[in-house]
């Protein structure tokens, strides 16, 4: 597939398909970073760029008015999103090394179970889940957003780590032992090393997924001890009825894509691999 | 069992009962294994049945209810009349409507586009490569409600750049169902294409080498090598694919969430349940609305793997 012997004529046309496709994928990013240094009086401009560059919509959501609004969402955000990735994969990773590893009766029900909980539409279990957490007092609390966040990131990270751990050489492990390692030895400078990107990377796509949620965020939480960004930001009101908060929306946006786009472009490679290798293996 | 015969009956009694004993051994591993198995991945098991098993079995006993939160007193049980009142409310029918169109269009326009992206990753220079993965992954990655008020944002009559753009600047995009719901569709396209395009990309990669350069070496042209090898040996990446972006697209919310409110007619099946529920605290008809968008996923994941004969076997990563 590597035949990269093309004529200088290919080679533009192919830098114009990709530069094509850099256009598609980075025009709304570029669009919602300037409108947050837009001033709310030049908004109505309609110019792609802002015709004075301003820092007042940050001001607004991080010192500002805004701040009791947007930063309590973002630390919602940031540690709801976390502990939901870290215990889903810390408990599909018990699963997917059985997966990888042994070979039990049901294991197919565990996957196609992962499977369902997958396409599961999410609004389906918000009214129960509303009427439940409210008669037991979850409604509105951490723990009352991790436990659905779970019916997300759980099933994605174990199809993403089963799918990582069946390309490691599990030999290894032993070949280390009859080298005279211990088990212990054996697991964690044979194992370890192996596995590690693949649970890195799996923690990343469940951290996306948990992340992006709104569903959940703007049904089963009322006020700011819970409520995550995406919801916060879709009941930002502006200064009076009549005022479009554009300005401090599109700065808190930018703000939460920052992490992401770090993310993105430290971790690529291993995105991809994760993203397809969980889906699709032919 | 001739070797067996010929063996002197000590010999043969002997061998049997090896036989037993390494049977028995053997079932006792693999019990073994059952139990150290399901040790393994039995809490992983049990969180996802309890998240979303419970809840739906929950949402199916309050649906044969009349229930209203601000009524509490008044609950009453009505079998399943919510269901009736649903199915015969025309709100139902447009919403299931409105979100059959949302994802078939969205669907057919991101294979199309995704599988452009696709083939020019495969091609792309080595150098530029990472680079293309890089920018293609953003749209993915970002927050779904971010990419909604970036496009609702563009096509706002009073701050968007796209109305100045094509030269119709009194054009309110989301006041009218046509073009509200475009608005709509292209936010999901632009967000979901990435994805897609990632997913053809690699049944790409596995179309083998050797049939493309025989089809070549016979004389077939570019478009007809993409017809006649690549699609029909990437198939089953391809309907996997689908499958997943189908079920996706047919749950979208967000987008209609922050664009429209539902208004202009763009109400679909999600947003409809979010309304019945948590706007109007019908808790008995917002869990008939819930069951009934459930089973309409289960049916459609069912059709489709039935009519398309889907391997879900590659989805599981199981080949």
């Amino acid at each position: 597939m590597d035949q990269q012997n093309y004529s200088t004529r290919q080679k533009a046309l192919w830098w114009i398909a990709g530069l094509a496709i850099a256009a598609y994928c980075l025009i709304p990013v570029l669009w919602i970073l300037s409108l947050s240094f837009k001033r709310a009086s030049d908004l109505a401009s309609k110019t792609f760029l802002p015709p004075v560059w301003t820092t007042e919509n940050y001001d607004l959501i991080l010192r500002g008015a805004a701040a009791e609004l947007f930063l309590p969402a973002l630390r919602n955000s940031i540690g709801i999103s976390l502990i939901a990735t870290l215990i889903a994969v810390l408990l599909a990773m018990f699963a997917a090394y059985a997966i990888a590893r042994l070979n039990f009766v049901g294991k197919r029900v565990i996957l196609t179970v992962a499977l369902a909980v997958a396409i599961f539409p999410a609004m389906s279990i918000v009214t129960p889940l509303f009427n439940l957490w409210r008669n037991i007092g979850l409604y509105d609390t951490w723990p009352g957003l991790i436990i659905p966040y779970l019916s997300l990131t759980l099933p994605i990270s174990i199809w993403t780590l089963s799918a990582f751990f069946r390309e490691i050489p599990w030999e290894m492990e032993q070949a280390a032992q009859v080298d005279g390692a211990t088990p212990w030895q054996a697991f964690r400078k044979v194992i370890v090393p192996l596995a590690a990107p693949g649970v890195f990377t799996t923690a990343i796509i469940a951290f996306f997924i948990a992340w992006n949620d709104f569903v959940y965020g703007v049904s089963l939480t009322s006020t700011q001890a819970s409520r995550p960004v995406p919801a916060a930001l879709a009941l930002f009101t502006g200064a009076s009825q009549f005022e479009e908060p554009t300005g401090a929306i599109s700065a808190a946006a930018v703000i939460v894509t920052i992490p992401v786009i770090l993310l993105v472009l430290f971790f690529q490679r291993r995105i991809v691999a994760g993203l397809t290798n969980g889906a699709v293996k032919g | 069992m001739s070797t067996l015969a010929k063996q002197p009956p000590q010999e043969q009694a002997e061998s049997e009962r090896a036989n037993r004993t390494a049977r028995r051994v053997k079932s006792e591993r693999a019990r073994g294994e059952n139990r150290l198995g399901w040790m393994l991945a039995g809490p992983a098991f049990a969180v996802m049945v309890l998240v979303t098993g419970y809840p739906i079995l929950q949402a199916f006993f309050d649906s044969l209810f009349s229930y209203r939160l601000t009524d509490p007193a008044a609950r009453r049980f009505v079998g399943l009349t919510n269901y009736g009142v649903i199915l015969t409310d025309p709100v139902w029918w447009r919403a299931f409507w409105v979100t059959t169109l949302i994802t078939v269009v969205t669907v057919l326009v991101e294979l199309v586009i995704g599988f452009a992206f696709a083939l020019v990753m495969l091609k792309a220079l080595r150098a530029v490569r990472p680079a293309l993965r890089t920018v293609i992954l953003i749209p993915y990655a970002i927050i779904t409600v971010v990419s909604a008020f970036a496009w609702f944002f563009a096509f706002n009559i009073n701050s968007g750049f796209v109305n100045p753009l094509i030269g119709q600047p009194d054009l309110n995009w989301f006041a009218q169902f046509s073009t509200a719901v475009t608005v709509i569709m292209l936010s999901e396209i632009w967000k979901t294409t990435p994805f897609i395009s990632l997913l053809i990309l690699s049944g790409l990669a596995q179309v083998p080498e050797d049939l493309q350069e025989a089809a070549r070496v016979d004389g077939a042209t570019w478009w007809q090598r993409l017809w006649k090898v690549t699609i029909p040996n990437m198939k089953a990446a391809i309907m996997v694919a689908v499958l997943f972006r189908t079920l996706d697209a047919f749950r979208i919310f967000d987008n209609v969430f922050i664009m429209t409110g539902g208004s202009a007619g763009t109400e679909t099946l999600s947003f409809g349940a979010y309304r019945q529920t948590i706007s109007r605290l019908e808790i008995g008809l917002g869990s008939a609305y819930s069951v009934l968008l459930f089973l309409t996923v289960v049916l459609i994941c069912v059709g489709f793997i039935k009519i398309f004969k889907v391997d879900l076997g590659a989805a599981r990563g199981e080949r």
